[in-house]
């Protein structure tokens, strides 16, 4: 690659590409949509420049951050990635991360959902930056994103703080032509000093400490790079529009096309928290009408906090959930102005595919078996892939990562102490389980709690592009295995099944629960690989076949076990196979109640 | 400069993100500016993908309805929940075993790829013949053989995807 020839970036590669660019050495991350692409691109960028980095996917994002801190501490500019919940995980060394400061750059990338598209929430990683009162930057592209890397790096070792970056799908999920610049390894050594009152401050020095952060916040609110942007400084108005993120982008395309430059004066405000003082005292003083636009809080709004000039998601000028889309923008910067709203012209359409679970993927067997075993169980499930078993109704909740096991539990335990006893299934995929799984099972191992757990074990993080777990193991490090946590967790009934030799995988599912109702929690570790992971090879089978004259048409396949590969045919009132999906798993041999699946003869 | 706007959907799987790819770096290769907005996480399983692809002086990633010059949809019924984003003058590149019989807007050009696919024996390059078809009809802001150098650089080292890639996107 030529350094000065534009190459097609995802923001997502671009911010790694910034990360390289600027000499990060510890890198680490959970992966999570939309920000799984990062830690990936920052070890592609690593590779292809040959510098010398430990680049990580971490069991968490709690664990990711302090892997990449620590690295801070010792002096070498270090980062994390994440999604928005994620940093709920990691949110506990961050709040403290923000008191101790920092040596070496020290960036937290989080990225947000507005929509939202891929997530439990659409919560603004921006205000947890306000939580944590730790500086946040904004990017409204890709290219932006990586440059302002560079600025989170410079302003984190100006002030010895961690510096947040918040990109939004939008961003992340873009792709931009963008000239790679040349990386500067910063040939730092890592050299850790000792420093106890404040390493290990205790809280009478944190109160000190917690004084000399808002110091530094005032004075980051004055700190030249990243303060707000016009971007028509030759307008003159009394009314000024002030937006972040992709929504500014979003505004500009419109001010543009709309012919709006000489309407307003147009502001881009990159690093949103702490709010620059001097902008503050402007916006106050010199317009007597301002709109914010940002996703998803009213964080901008807020700081200006005067409710007599300024509009936004508070006053109700900006809708108060979902993602600010242009043709959002556009009604309301004719409102803004005063100009009648056109009509919109035509809404995309609701409807269309729901997303499914992959034809031949084994947690659809798991499910169908799940539900043949405890047809009137409780089906606590967690986040992944297998969040889609919610399609088969073998998914009765979804909180948060982990959340399966903990409220399998919790239900085992309302449900006793009212003096009842119901069958209780909790799936989580393996990634999930090594993420937030472990300490619930040691709790409900503890307290007596009588459930079945199947971990879908598919040997990949899938849902978030096949990562790996840490039953994979490293160059460096030795695999863990997922029986071993659950025998050292204290269960006694650990049993591997495949979900796709189906009858006996039910039976496994009937023994389990057997063992649930009267002794304990019963483990069933359900192994068969993600069929969209690619480092696996995937033989080809010989795909599902119908006879038709033996088909009935009741429909048994098509809705207890949704295979996408299995088509009800309206006209001939048969099941027929789209051999453009059939993966040939064959589970569906068994699942058809009157033997009317085959198979054909070749793969 | 050229200015193109296009969107481009289908199901899950279908492989949206690579033809998207394609045509960008396609545009990268013709010194134009370009940005792309893709869908990722749990829509990928099958449900509904979309990208939007702005070609030329652009800063919002996204196309808002009522722009978009070209629609090219892998699956048919793609057509009905994307049509919207189109210019009036707007054209379309389906997917589809039967030819469509829309009002409007005038202009669509429709496909059978899934068995010209199967017939292929490679049912992943659907979404290669579609584009293929696209390109053929001379609307794209690229020719045919701007497209398969990028393709061509894209697969070296893959000769026997590359034959398949090629062979897709000439189909038409």
């Amino acid at each position: 690659m030529s350094a000065d020839e534009p190459v097609l970036m995802q923001g997502n590669e671009a911010m790694a590409r910034g990360l390289v660019e600027h000499g990060c050495v510890v890198a680490a991350s959970y992966p999570g949509t939309p920000a799984s692409e990062i830690l990936s691109a920052v070890d592609a960028w690593r590779k292809q420049e040959g510098v010398a980095m430990h680049v990580e996917w971490a069991v968490n994002e709690k664990v990711a951050f302090e892997i990449a801190y620590a690295a801070s501490q010792t002096g070498l500019r270090a980062a994390t990635a994440m999604k928005q919940v994620g940093l709920n995980v990691a949110s506990d060394p961050l709040m403290s991360a923000a008191y101790l400061g920092t040596i070496g750059g020290f960036v937290i990338i989080s990225a947000d959902d507005p929509g939202p598209h891929s997530s439990q929430t659409e919560q603004d990683s921006r205000l947890m930056a306000m939580q944590a009162k730790l500086p946040i930057l904004d990017p409204a592209s890709p290219a932006e994103a990586r440059e302002l890397v560079g600025c989170a790096f410079a302003l984190s070792e100006a002030f010895e703080l961690p510096v947040m970056l918040r990109p939004t799908t939008r961003v992340c999920h873009a792709c931009q032509d963008i000239t790679p610049a040349p990386v500067n390894t910063l040939e730092r050594k890592a050299d850790f000093h000792k420093d106890p009152q404040r390493w290990a401050a205790t809280p009478k020095f944190r109160y000190e400490l917690h004084r000399a952060l808002n110091h530094k916040l005032s004075q980051i609110a004055a700190y030249a790079p990243t303060a707000p942007r016009c971007l028509n400084p030759t307008t003159q108005s009394s009314r000024a529009v002030v937006a972040s993120g992709v929504a500014a982008a979003h505004a500009l395309e419109l001010i543009t096309t709309m012919g709006l430059q000489e309407e307003f004066v147009f502001y881009q405000v990159v690093q949103p928290y702490p709010l620059h003082s001097d902008f503050m005292a402007e916006i106050r003083s010199s317009y007597d009408d301002v709109l914010i636009l940002e996703e998803t809080a009213a964080v901008i709004e807020m700081q200006l906090c005067d409710y007599r000039t300024v509009r936004g998601r508070l006053s109700g000028d900006l809708p108060d959930a979902g993602e600010l889309l242009p043709e959002i923008i556009e009604r309301i910067l004719y409102r803004f102005i005063g100009q009648p709203v056109p009509e919109p012209v035509g809404t995309t359409a609701a409807g269309g595919r729901r997303p499914t679970l992959c034809p031949g993927c084994p947690h659809r067997a798991s499910f169908y078996a799940i539900k043949k075993a405890a047809p009137r169980g409780l089906y606590p499930s967690d986040i992944g892939c297998y969040t889609l078993g919610s399609n088969l109704g073998a998914v009765d909740t979804v909180l948060c990562m982990g959340a399966a096991i903990g409220q399998a539990a919790g239900f085992y335990q309302a449900y006793r102490v009212t003096g009842q006893q119901r069958d209780i299934v909790a799936t989580i995929g393996d990634s999930t389980f090594f993420h937030a799984g472990i300490p619930p099972l040691i709790d409900a191992v503890v307290q007596g709690a009588r459930f079945v757990l199947v971990i879908l074990d598919n040997s990949t993080t899938a849902m978030t592009g096949n990562q790996p777990t840490p039953a994979h193991g490293t160059p460096d490090g030795t695999a863990v295995d997922i029986a071993s946590i659950v025998t050292g967790c204290g269960v006694s009934f650990c049993k591997n099944g495949d979900p796709l030799e189906l009858p006996a995988f039910t039976d496994l599912m009937r023994e389990a629960l057997a063992f649930s109702r009267d002794h304990g929690i019963a483990v069933v570790i359900a192994q068969s690989p993600c069929l969209v992971d690619k480092s696996v090879r995937h033989a080809r089978r010989p795909q599902a076949q119908i006879t038709p004259a033996a088909c009935t048409g009741c429909r048994h396949c098509t809705t207890q076990f949704e295979c996408p590969a299995l088509v009800y045919d309206e006209t001939s009132n048969k099941v027929t196979v789209d051999s453009m999906l059939c993966s040939g798993c064959g589970v569906c041999r068994t699942v058809c109640p009157v033997q009317a699946i085959g198979q054909k003869e070749q793969p | 400069m050229t200015s193109q706007q296009l969107i481009i959907s289908g199901v899950g799987g279908q492989g949206i993100l690579f033809i998207t790819r394609l045509l960008a770096e396609t545009a990268i290769a013709k010194g134009l500016p370009v940005l792309t907005s893709e869908t990722h996480g749990m829509a990928q399983r099958g449900g509904i993908v979309i990208s939007h692809l702005k070609i030329g002086d652009f800063a919002s990633p996204l196309i808002r309805p009522g722009q978009a010059d070209g629609l090219i949809a892998l699956s048919t019924s793609n057509v009905a929940l994307h049509r919207s984003f189109l210019r009036t003058d707007g054209w379309i590149a389906a997917n589809s075993a039967q030819p469509l019989c829309l009002a409007e807007p005038p202009q669509v050009i429709t496909i059978d790829a899934d068995q010209i696919a199967r017939n292929m024996d490679n049912p992943q390059a659907v979404n290669l013949i579609v584009l293929g078809k696209a390109l053929a009809s001379s609307r794209l802001f690229c020719t045919v053989d701007e497209m398969m150098a990028v393709i061509s650089r894209h697969l070296s080292g893959r000769p026997a995807q590359l034959a398949g890639a090629l062979a897709a996107v000439t189909a038409a």
